[in-house]
């Protein structure tokens, strides 16, 4: 019988893992990846030949340790950089290469497709000079430039003081760190923190490290706002207190968060849950990896936040039950290993999470003159008036009635906060508004003719 | 508990046609409930190309595409808001001397209707359309045909004829339906309406509520598969078709340009259908060769919707012959949008009249007596 294909889409720490324990046992993975390069978001690589030391910090060894897995094995993966996986139905891939479109079928897919930042409207969000936490690490990475000179941070997450950290070490003027969530709900997660006290000591040592920068991060912001004519000139935020701060500066980067990218999932048909705490849909996972397709596995941050530790481990443990399935030697040591290692992981990440919940209220504050969707120009006013006037009760009919979702992005950037949004005004609670369906392309495809 | 409802009318199917045919019937003081099995205008109704046009129909639907274009032109002043309906014009292509005959053909039939075409010849229609690509030898211009925002339409009759007291009931599928004496009883999850009339215009499902009355009706699924870019610069002033009908384009005001060719996959019993690459990937050359210059816009989204096709590819709309006081309206073969508002019309005047205004003789149901068979999948119609 004819080895299966196996195809694995992203070659971020999930993914990268994945392949290298399928081509451990035998079978040749084709690793599908966006990038020109292997590392996914987190462990982003700079142009070829640019060379920035140092940028990966705590995590260089572990950054080096991915980079090298696909170069190392060879012919014994077939990897594909620089290619978009923008549609998968039944059991075929769609692609677009640098040399146009193509498509690929598998046997057995493993999705880790990774995680991108939570983008949640504030007054003056658009102004340029507003990034996302994520934008501006990317910048710092992979261009080696800072989004500004003088930045202030802002959001809720545990990469909030890392980047402020990498952003100071590089140079940068950090003139704010504010956490728009309690302080006390990180101290009463301790415990949970405490069964990964390596990570939860680097997560210490970056807030130590920013004191030394001068950078105490303030928790418990209520309020925050971008002012600024045709630019972002400052930061203005109320306190705990309620008392009224003004922080110049010539950039913002804001992060709510992380979302899981599920829209292969979605097309490939897989089951949905609500997740209450990250308060989004996922595709329903096994411990061990399997969806509710048969034959499709997932991996990492594409199918709930979990890190890029987790990640690395998910995407071992993916393979080995898709190996199983395939009546391939598994490796049972290694499972046993790993199933203990992500167990740990995952009390870990239930901590982290309650430590930073989605800060809710500051949908409350969206004026209703502020854009919520970007592409389409869409303010909140709009899905106000749709959600009372209109009948609106769920997302895709939000979607018919006022365009939100069906700009360039698709609703990747604004469907969380409109969910919200949609939510409050009718009383409900958010998981009852449902969510966007997914559409193929997953990201913008050229109009080419037959021989591009 | 089981809710009982009594109306005059029931309606399975939530289309533009269902609803237009409840905001006509409540203008008329009868009572109506109306069953949708997802939410109102997200089916067929709602996922189309969006062209109201009337060149290039069925010679039998042109009578009531007139009287539906009338209907359109004061539609966001019934319905009190806007649908983005537009009278671009609609301009159909020919890329040779045998397409330039047919649309000199049917101009001719066309003005027996009523219906004025413009022929361009290749100068004329360079000069309409400059960004046209070099297979165009002619056309012919249908200068009050146009587009509406069909995901604005459906739900915005829903609206409309709930403010008139009709008893709209989202996702709430029709599970059965019979005669009952004088009355239909028909039911739904939890609910049982009690009617004189039934009016069937349950799209892709008409075939099974015809089916529950023993009526053959040979409904196929069509699946037109759809397109549409990012917002560009205003270029495409016309609504564009071509002879054949293989591929079609427009430009909405916000920018999109939306480019429609080939079949999509869909499951009538699934309700669903998805865009098929390999279509859409041909859809995007055949529409390169009419509009050169879209040439590396980006395609933000690309989709598929499932509606009833009937063989000869024009709709059922009248009297059932198995069954009194049913009424059918279904098979409108992909190109149903524009005819929408007036088959609502209509369905109420065959309610309360017992006979329409309009010619029906050629949407009689017998005309399929014997043909159960559903008809194979068309290709190259445009909708």
């Amino acid at each position: 019988m004819a080895d299966p294909i196996v195809a694995i889409v992203g070659a971020g720490p999930a993914g990268v893992r994945a392949a290298e324990m399928v081509a451990r046992a035998g079978l040749k993975p084709i690793l599908f990846d966006e990038a020109e390069q292997p590392g996914g978001q987190i462990y982003r690589q700079p142009p070829k030949g640019a060379a920035r030391p140092g940028i990966y910090g705590l995590e260089t060894k572990k950054a080096e340790a991915i980079h090298r897995v696909a170069p190392d094995l060879g012919n014994r993966i077939d990897y594909r950089p620089q290619t978009l996986v923008w549609n998968l139905f039944e059991d075929r891939l769609d692609l677009l290469r640098p040399e146009g479109y193509g498509d690929q079928r598998f046997d057995r897919l493993i999705l880790a497709t990774g995680a991108m930042d939570r983008a949640l409207p504030f007054p003056g969000w658009t102004l340029p000079g507003v990034f996302t936490l994520g934008g501006a690490q990317i910048a710092l990475k992979a261009q080696g430039v800072a989004i500004g000179r003088r930045v202030a941070f802002v959001g809720a997450g545990p990469l909030l003081p890392l980047v402020a950290h990498q952003y100071a070490e590089a140079g940068a003027d950090v003139v704010a760190v504010l956490d728009v969530t309690p302080f006390l709900a990180k101290l009463s997660q301790l415990p949970g923190l405490m069964t990964e006290a390596a990570t939860l000591a680097k997560g210490l040592w970056y807030t130590a490290r920013n004191r030394l920068h001068r950078l105490t991060v303030q928790y418990g912001v209520r309020a925050i706002r971008a002012e600024g004519s045709g630019q972002v000139e400052a930061l203005v935020y109320r306190d705990k207190s309620g008392a009224e701060h003004r922080i110049a500066c010539d950039a913002v980067a804001a992060s709510f968060g992380l979302r899981s990218e599920t829209q292969l999932a979605d097309l490939a048909g897989c089951r949905f849950v609500f997740d209450p705490i990250g308060r989004q849909w996922l595709p329903e996972r096994t411990p061990e990896g399997r969806s509710t397709v048969p034959g499709l596995y997932l991996a990492g941050d594409g199918a709930r936040i979990g890190g890029a530790d987790m990640a690395e481990l998910q995407g071992r443990r993916t393979a080995l039950a898709l190996l199983e399935d395939v009546a391939r030697p598994g490796e049972a040591d290694e499972t046993a290993r790993l199933d203990g290692a992500l167990a740990r992981q995952a009390r870990f990440r239930k901590a982290l999470e309650n430590a930073y919940p989605f800060p809710a209220h500051l949908i409350d504050a969206v004026a209703d003159g502020e854009i919520v969707c970007r592409c389409e120009g869409i303010t909140a006013g709009a899905l106000r008036e749709a959600a009372r006037e209109k009948d609106a009760g769920e997302m895709n009919r939000l979607k018919a009635l006022t365009r939100i979702g069906m700009g360039r992005c698709q609703g990747r950037v604004c469907g969380h906060a409109a969910a919200e949004l949609l939510a409050r005004v009718r009383g409900v609670e958010v998981e009852s508004v449902g969510r966007l369906r997914a559409q193929p392309p997953v990201k913008p495809i050229p109009v080419l003719g037959s021989a591009p | 508990m089981t809710e009982r409802l009594t109306a005059d009318v029931t309606i399975i199917g939530g289309g533009v046609a269902g609803c237009a045919a409840a905001v006509a019937l409540r203008r008329a003081g009868i009572t109506v409930v109306l069953l949708e099995k997802g939410m109102c205008g997200a089916g067929a109704s709602g996922v189309n190309f969006g062209g109201v046009r009337q060149q290039g129909r069925n010679l039998a639907e042109l009578p009531l595409a007139r009287r539906s274009r009338e209907i359109w032109d004061r539609l966001a002043e019934m319905l009190g808001e806007d649908v983005e309906f537009q009278a671009t014009g609609h301009i159909k292509l020919a890329r040779s001397d045998a397409d330039m005959e047919e649309l000199e053909r049917y101009a001719g039939d066309a003005a027996a209707h009523g219906l004025k075409l413009q022929m361009l010849g290749a100068n004329a229609t360079r000069a309409e359309l400059p960004w046209l690509g070099p297979k165009v030898v002619g056309a012919s211009l249908c200068a009050e045909d146009g587009a509406a925002n069909p995901r604005l339409v459906g739900p915005a009759y829903a609206r409309f004829a709930r403010r008139l007291g009709a008893e709209v009931r989202e996702q709430a599928p029709a599970i059965a339906a019979e005669r009952a004496g004088e009355h239909f009883e028909t039911r739904a999850e939890a609910l049982t309406i009690t009617s004189r009339f039934l009016v069937n215009t349950a799209g892709i499902g008409a075939g099974k509520v015809a089916g529950w009355f023993g009526e053959e009706a040979p409904l196929g699924p069509v699946v037109p598969n759809m397109l549409v870019t990012e917002p560009l610069p205003a270029f495409v002033t016309r609504s564009v078709g071509v002879c054949g009908g293989d591929v079609y384009v427009r430009q909405v005001a916000r920018g999109n340009v939306i480019m429609g060719g080939g079949r999509g996959w869909g499951d009538a019993d699934l309700n669903t259908s998805r865009p098929v690459t390999d279509q859409s990937l041909a859809g995007m050359a055949k529409t390169l060769d009419l509009v050169p210059a879209l040439k590396g816009a980006s395609i933000i989204r690309t989709w598929a919707g499932i509606d009833g096709e009937m063989p000869d590819r024009i709709p059922v709309i009248g009297f059932s012959a198995t069954t009194p006081n049913l009424v059918h309206a279904f098979g409108f073969s992909g190109h149903g949008f524009q005819l929408g508002p007036v088959v609502g019309e209509i369905i109420a005047e065959l309610i309360t009249e017992g006979r329409s205004a309009s010619p029906l003789e050629p949407f009689a149901i017998t005309r399929f007596a014997g043909m159960a068979e559903a008809p194979p999948a068309s290709a190259g119609v445009e909708h």
